[in-house]
């Protein structure tokens, strides 16, 4: 697991039925490009979050593809209309193997 | 064209650049609940100077002042969290963390970086928080010093100063402290390299005007350490007086140096009144 990695989210505690809700996200991570070298020459190898993705009740909000060019610290901003009350659940996968995850209810105001 | 007609035309030209580059009137409030003083009227010490100090807040634009206006946006706190880890992992051979001896961190240093750099009877100097918190690491903790403007003693400042932000900057500058506020108040209106350039020349005589393609503020360090923009990490209040002096084409003062430590004292007390804002962003 790459250090210093650790999930933010922020989200409304409630929003009216229907209503878009904006929604923050950051994880802090190097994101290691894999072209870069080290002092010695030697590539340092890739170490990136590839993937990230937000679901709903189970349904899928968003799913992002990363590449390497995307810099430290990958922050997403998105809206997302809730029909109903319930909890999101924010992936990020790294190229390690790593999943963190991060969970947020929400309440029908 | 009589005298009068040529100064109203110069008024006309420089004044759209003067409201470009000078302080405006946005009110700063953090997370929508903490308010901070980004104008107030300057301390006693500085009455022949100017009337008034202002944040370096208030000559950034727009975009840049929302970044500090909530924590999520701040790229700063993510040095804060980084550093919260740092207060309660042990290190050196004592085994401490700074928790062992301060424990929460919300609680022993709140309003503690709002009265930095301050004069420590035992040391029989005037200490940064910087100096002190490598005096704990040292002799404390057994631990090895930080770089003094490093990473980690940014992010470390930046987890202090978070626990007094909104409280008025308030540095002692008379007693045991008054010999080393007098000579970084020398430092302040000496003019050093090549180009003979005061921090006063810039920072007092100038703030509100351009100084090539950036806004010149005040040069108020309450919102140190600062997170900015263009090198995307935080910087340290000596890290930044570095490159002024630097930009003077001046051999610069080492950060941490006893020159650069009254300096430091002497430009808080500049923002006497203003509130704690560190980490703060700029560009």
């Amino acid at each position: 697991m790459a250090s210093g990695v650790k999930p933010r989210v922020k989200v409304p505690k409630s929003a009216a039925a229907g209503e878009a809700v904006t929604i923050k996200t950051l994880i802090s991570h190097k994101m290691e490009s894999g072209q870069r070298k080290d002092k010695e020459g030697n590539v340092i190898p890739r170490s990136i979050i590839n993937r990230f993705t937000c679901e709903f009740n189970g349904e899928l909000v968003i799913d992002v593809k990363m590449e390497p060019a995307i810099s430290t610290n990958p922050y997403f901003q998105f809206d997302a209309t809730l029909p109903e009350a319930g909890e999101f659940v924010f992936t990020w996968y790294d190229d390690d193997g790593s999943v963190y995850d991060e969970k947020k209810p929400i309440a029908i105001a | 064209m009589n005298f009068k007609a040529m100064t109203a035309i110069a008024a006309l030209v420089a004044a759209p650049l003067s409201v470009l580059a000078g302080p405006d009137e946005d009110a700063l409030v953090v997370n929508g609940e903490i308010e901070m003083v980004t104008k107030t009227a300057a301390p006693a010490h500085m009455a022949d100077a100017v009337d008034e100090i202002y944040s370096g807040w208030r000559f950034r634009s727009d975009e840049t002042q929302a970044l500090q206006m909530d924590d999520f946006d701040n790229p700063g706190m993510v040095f804060v969290d980084q550093a919260q880890e740092a207060w309660d992992t042990a290190d050196g051979t004592e085994g401490k963390s700074c928790a062992s001896c301060h424990d929460a961190v919300q609680d022993s240093m709140a309003g503690v970086r709002a009265v930095y750099p301050k004069w420590n009877e035992d040391a029989g100097e005037v200490r940064t928080l910087a100096t002190q918190i490598n005096d704990c690491r040292e002799n404390k903790m057994g631990a090895e010093k930080w770089k003094y403007t490093g990473g980690d003693m940014a992010a470390m400042e930046a987890l202090i100063s978070v626990q007094s932000r909104g409280m008025p900057v308030n540095v002692a500058i008379d007693g045991p402290a008054q010999e080393t506020w007098e000579k970084g108040k020398e430092i302040y209106y000496t003019r050093y390299g090549q180009l003979e350039l005061s921090c006063a020349n810039c920072h007092e005589q100038n703030y509100g005007n351009m100084i090539r393609a950036d806004h010149l503020s005040q040069g108020q360090i309450n919102g140190f350490p600062t997170y900015r923009l263009k090198n995307a990490k935080l910087n340290t209040a000596h890290a930044r007086f570095k490159g002024c002096v630097r930009d003077t084409r001046a051999e610069t003062f080492k950060p941490g140096s006893d020159d650069f430590v009254a300096l430091e004292l002497y430009v808080a007390s500049r923002g006497n009144g203003l509130s704690v804002e560190g980490p703060s962003v700029r560009n």
